[in-house]
């Protein structure tokens, strides 16, 4: 850590992860009452845990986002952050406002929230993913505007990189693309079709490029290659993120109502949304394999490759199974829907945040990384949840396929709730890998807590002799051949 | 990527890439506009079916179902669900009425809403409008 600034990255990470275990806890809550389904009824109904759910997840990957840009930002400018008293002032705001927030949707029927928060006067609430009371709305857009005015001084104060760059396109998308969310017309085709520039031009848009850049942060970092071919990597990736990526909101318009050239325009361009993820995919173990150190974060490049991978399975392959037109007839709104954005959002998302805690965490910790044995506990964590997401991932894949026979494509399809209960096996083995996804998150957070500064140095120093040596050697080696 | 490849051309491609997509989708969106409506009927939106959104929004239905394939699995499909119930919006204003509170022992239950005639009435008439819009013939079935 070059930054003293730096530092505040790091409340928005430990944020970051109680929030991200919140979201596991009421994940585990839903999976349940798939199959028991008065579990909790009618205390906490489906719909609430379901708000709880997504809601956390989109909060816990912008504190990661906002931590990561506040960790980045500095070291990329090669200047102290604009105010870093500002950064600390609105993650308060944040944090209390995510809080109440979810309280809210806990403690009172939503309908008596809406009341409580205004609705009346701008209703924006009710619609997926963006249930947050006008209030909250409010908060997002004053925090993001004081994030984005904070970490742009620093940019236009310092260097200018390509990885600043792409990075503060990608957080002011993000800003701009959530104003449509006060967009709410009375008409369901049109509030659908404008709904989704805040939730495909995020997630399969301006938030690519934040991964990207993230991505790239880290692997210049961990592998010492040349920034120049680093970069040119990130805007190729991010070039075919926005190509495919703009044009492929079409798969979304496909049965709401919108005209039918939707359907193939739709196809061709989400068809080639996997490039990006792929590219990435090849980009991560390309510069691992073409490192020109070793960098003792073995933990970090770990996260670095594995994002890659399940990015690109996740959002890239789940994601073309179900998108062309055809197919999408028959399985859209199933729970292959469902196996398909789970896969997406850890592989993608989850994971870059993690991959960059990684990475930072232990130097504003004072080290270059963590022990020897708490990077075994990290990587144990890794395994356990990217391998339990693949388990979740197949368990509702199988669920989708055999609801999409059932309910849609038989001569005689059978009622929704009938297809519900066949395929409950599917629920419970889904419901059980989500419980090992619990026991690897623990493993990941406890290995916070091992070892101490003298054994990360002692562990450290090893790793960094072993390579002076090596390098020696071969040096030696050399200078003997000649 | 080669040495003839270089970082200057894949930033324009960035930058160039993105400039022609974004103003095709802006085309392609001022052209939806034009053609949505006689796609989405919008004629037929009264004031009831617009109370019916909000009563709709409002109780978060979308976080249990969805409506033309969007929303959460865990509950039927909505956007069909007048012509399901026979084109009755009766029956559909019966089925939230009679929602016991405490659920069904072991199912997966419908809270239950207080709603009050004129806002089930509402909420009726915008399953109805729903079920009317030009959808390209999805869902496949009658059952969603």
């Amino acid at each position: 850590m070059k930054y003293e600034s730096q530092k505040v990255a790091r409340l928005y990470f430990i944020a970051a992860l109680g929030l991200f275990t919140g979201q596991i806890l009421f994940g585990l809550i839903m999976g349940l009452q798939y199959v028991i389904g008065d579990f909790m009824f009618p205390a906490i109904p489906f719909n609430v845990a379901r708000m709880v759910h997504t809601n956390l997840l989109i909060v816990w990957l912008l504190f990661g986002f906002m931590g990561a840009a506040y960790y980045l930002i500095p070291e990329e400018s090669e200047t102290e952050l604009w105010s870093p008293k500002l950064a600390i002032v609105l993650f308060w705001v944040f944090l209390v406002a995510g809080a109440l927030t979810i309280l809210g949707y806990l403690l009172v029927p939503y309908a008596r929230l809406a009341e409580m928060t205004g609705n009346d006067l701008l209703p924006t609430m009710g619609r997926e993913f963006l249930e947050q009371p006008l209030l909250t709305k409010i908060g997002i857009v004053i925090v993001a505007l004081g994030f984005v005015f904070n970490v742009g001084m620093t940019v236009l104060r310092g260097r200018k990189t390509v990885i600043s760059s792409i990075l503060m396109i990608g957080l002011i998308g993000l800003a701009v693309m959530f104003l449509f969310s006060f967009y709410n017309p009375e008409n369901l085709v049109r509030d659908k079709f404008y709904w989704w520039w805040v939730v495909h031009l995020w997630v399969e848009g301006v938030w690519e490029l934040i991964l990207g850049s993230l991505l790239a942060f880290v692997l210049i970092k961990v592998t010492g290659v040349d920034r120049e071919v680093i970069e040119k990597w990130l805007y190729m990736i991010v070039a075919m993120a926005l190509i495919t990526g703009i044009l492929g909101t079409g798969h979304h318009y496909f049965w709401i109502g919108a005209p039918e050239y939707w359907q193939w325009l739709g196809s061709v361009f989400s068809a080639m949304e996997p490039i990006p993820f792929f590219m990435m995919t090849l980009f991560a173990f390309n510069m691992v394999n073409k490192r020109r150190r070793e960098h003792p974060n073995r933990a970090a490049i770990l996260w670095a490759m594995g994002t890659g991978v399940m990015a690109f399975l996740g959002a890239g392959v789940w994601g073309f199974l179900h998108t062309l037109a055809p197919v999408n007839y028959y399985t859209h709104g199933t729970q292959l829907t469902a196996a398909h954005g789970h896969m997406a959002f850890y592989g993608a998302y989850a994971m870059v945040v993690m991959c960059i805690i990684s990475y930072a965490m232990p130097l504003m910790r004072g080290r270059i990384a963590n022990s020897n044995r708490s990077q075994v506990a990290e990587m144990w964590g890794f395994w356990l949840m990217t391998v339990s997401m693949v388990f979740i991932t197949l368990f509702l894949t199988a669920a989708g396929v055999v609801q999409v026979w059932l309910q849609r494509y038989t001569d005689t399809p059978m009622p929704f709730m009938v297809v519900q209960d066949k395929i409950a096996i599917f629920f419970w083995l889904r419901e059980l890998a989500g419980v090992f996804f619990l026991g690897g998150l623990g493993v990941y957070l406890w290995s916070f807590f091992i070892g101490t500064d003298a054994e990360a140095a002692r562990d450290n120093a090893k790793v960094l002799a072993k390579v002076n040596s090596k390098a020696t050697e071969e040096s030696t080696q050399e200078t003997a051949r000649a | 990527m080669n040495e003839t490849f270089t970082k200057a051309m894949a930033r324009n491609i960035f930058y160039g890439g993105s400039l022609f997509f974004i103003l095709v989708f802006l085309g392609l969106t001022y052209h939806t506009e034009k053609v949505l409506p006689e796609r989405d009927h919008r004629e037929n939106i009264t004031e009831q079916v617009t109370l019916g959104k909000k009563v709709w929004e409002e109780n978060n239905c979308i976080g249990c179902h969805t409506l033309l394939g969007e929303g959460a699995y865990f509950a039927p499909e909505l956007g069909n669900v007048y012509k399901r119930f026979g084109g009755s919006k009766e029956a559909i204003m019966a089925f939230i009425k009679y929602r016991p509170v405490d659920g069904i022992e072991g199912r997966r239950s419908m809270p239950q809403f207080n709603l009050s005639d004129e806002e089930l009435e509402a909420l009726a008439e915008f399953l109805k409008w729903t079920s009317e819009i030009n959808t390209s013939n999805w869902p496949p079935n009658i059952q969603g």
